[in-house]
């Protein structure tokens, strides 16, 4: 059958499950155990960071790996069955596969792994360390707000493609 | 309850970091990213008329913000309950040990992850300018590790491997090369 991810059906269609508007406490739930996760795990550690960049243990490529090869195999089949969302909202999943990377992928890469590397810390885990109470990380919060504010005054004069 | 309260090992863990991508898919069509919270809360708070900042981030955000409200209420839950040492390899301790570092009893240094650590030129640089460069480098290159690598590569994109690339990249310089220079120590 397919499916038009456009246009969801009207309620009487034959959409198997209930759909009902997007609601928030799933994503505070799913922030939760997130943030459980990645203590439980160290991934929010400075040091297990360090042992990643020094190749001394499987432990950090473990996850992103496993992470990775579950997240392909999920996406793949989302796309093969043509699964729709819970809400009804289109899928936002990219389709530009082949899309030749531009300057700022490798450039905006490197510059995000130079401070990942010194703080030991990506987005996530900031949050996550912050709950944990290593409140000193606020200051890398506010800090990585100005570099993004600074990206959004600066963006036509760097280069992109 | 043992388990929850000792490390994870990364066959657990990794996956169900993976499974977030198609749960958020299935529960709203929405690419999972973290980073992309930073540029909403720079739109909500200081958008100042820029034309990156200008559009609705409560429409678009407001689910990634909650998230991030999740990260550190799951933090704190985590932090009351578990261990704090980080078992790193054997190698690892004696690297940072060579560059000075001494206290290994938490998820990060004292010496430098702390309020008086942010006082030295280390914290300063580690905190600030690192913080700094994640920001600015994540919202340039369009994804952080969440997004790119987990994401991105998920849906085998060419760019978020480049990135991811250019992630590594970035972290072996500022490893092999800045840190020591930063840290002291040295060989």
């Amino acid at each position: 059958m397919a499916v038009d991810t456009k246009n969801p059906a009207p309620a009487t269609g034959g959409s198997s499950m209930a759909t009902g508007p997007e609601r928030l406490w799933p994503y505070l739930l799913l922030g939760i155990v997130l943030g459980i996760v990645f203590t439980r795990s160290e991934v929010v550690s400075w040091f297990r960071i360090q042992e990643m960049f020094r190749f001394q243990a499987l432990h950090m490529y473990g996850i992103i790996g496993s992470a990775v090869g579950v997240g392909a195999v999920s996406v793949w089949l989302i796309k093969k069955l043509g699964l729709r969302s819970l809400t009804d909202r289109p899928m936002e999943i990219p389709e530009d596969r082949f899309q030749a990377p531009g300057t700022q992928y490798w450039a905006g890469g490197t510059a995000f792994g130079l401070g990942w590397g010194l703080m030991g810390a990506c987005p996530g885990p900031i949050y996550v360390l912050i709950g944990n109470g290593v409140t000193v990380m606020i200051v890398a919060f506010l800090s990585a707000l100005a570099g993004v504010w600074t990206y959004g005054a600066l963006r036509h004069r760097l280069p992109h493609s | 309850m043992e388990f929850l309260t000792r490390p994870w090992p990364w066959y657990v863990a990794g996956p169900v970091i993976g499974l977030t991508v198609p749960l958020v898919y299935l529960y709203a069509g929405r690419k999972w990213g973290v980073s992309s919270t930073f540029r909403d809360v720079c739109a909500a708070t200081f958008p100042r008329n820029l034309e990156y900042f200008s559009y609705s981030w409560r429409e678009s955000g407001g689910w990634r913000l909650t998230m991030a409200v999740g990260l550190v209420i799951g933090g704190l839950i985590a932090g009351l309950t578990g261990p704090s040492e980080v078992m790193i390899s054997e190698a690892t301790r004696a690297d940072l040990s060579a560059l000075g570092i001494t206290d290994f009893g938490g998820l990060m240094p004292s010496e430098i992850f702390s309020w008086a650590g942010l006082a030295t030129p280390a914290g300063v640089i580690l905190i600030v300018v690192g913080g700094f460069l994640v920001g600015f480098g994540t919202r340039y290159a369009n994804g952080c590790t969440s997004g790119h690598a987990i994401s991105g590569l998920s849906a085998l994109r060419v760019t978020s491997f480049v990135a991811v690339l250019g992630f590594f990249a970035g972290g072996l310089i500022a490893t092999h090369l800045l840190l020591p220079l930063i840290l002291g120590g040295g060989s």
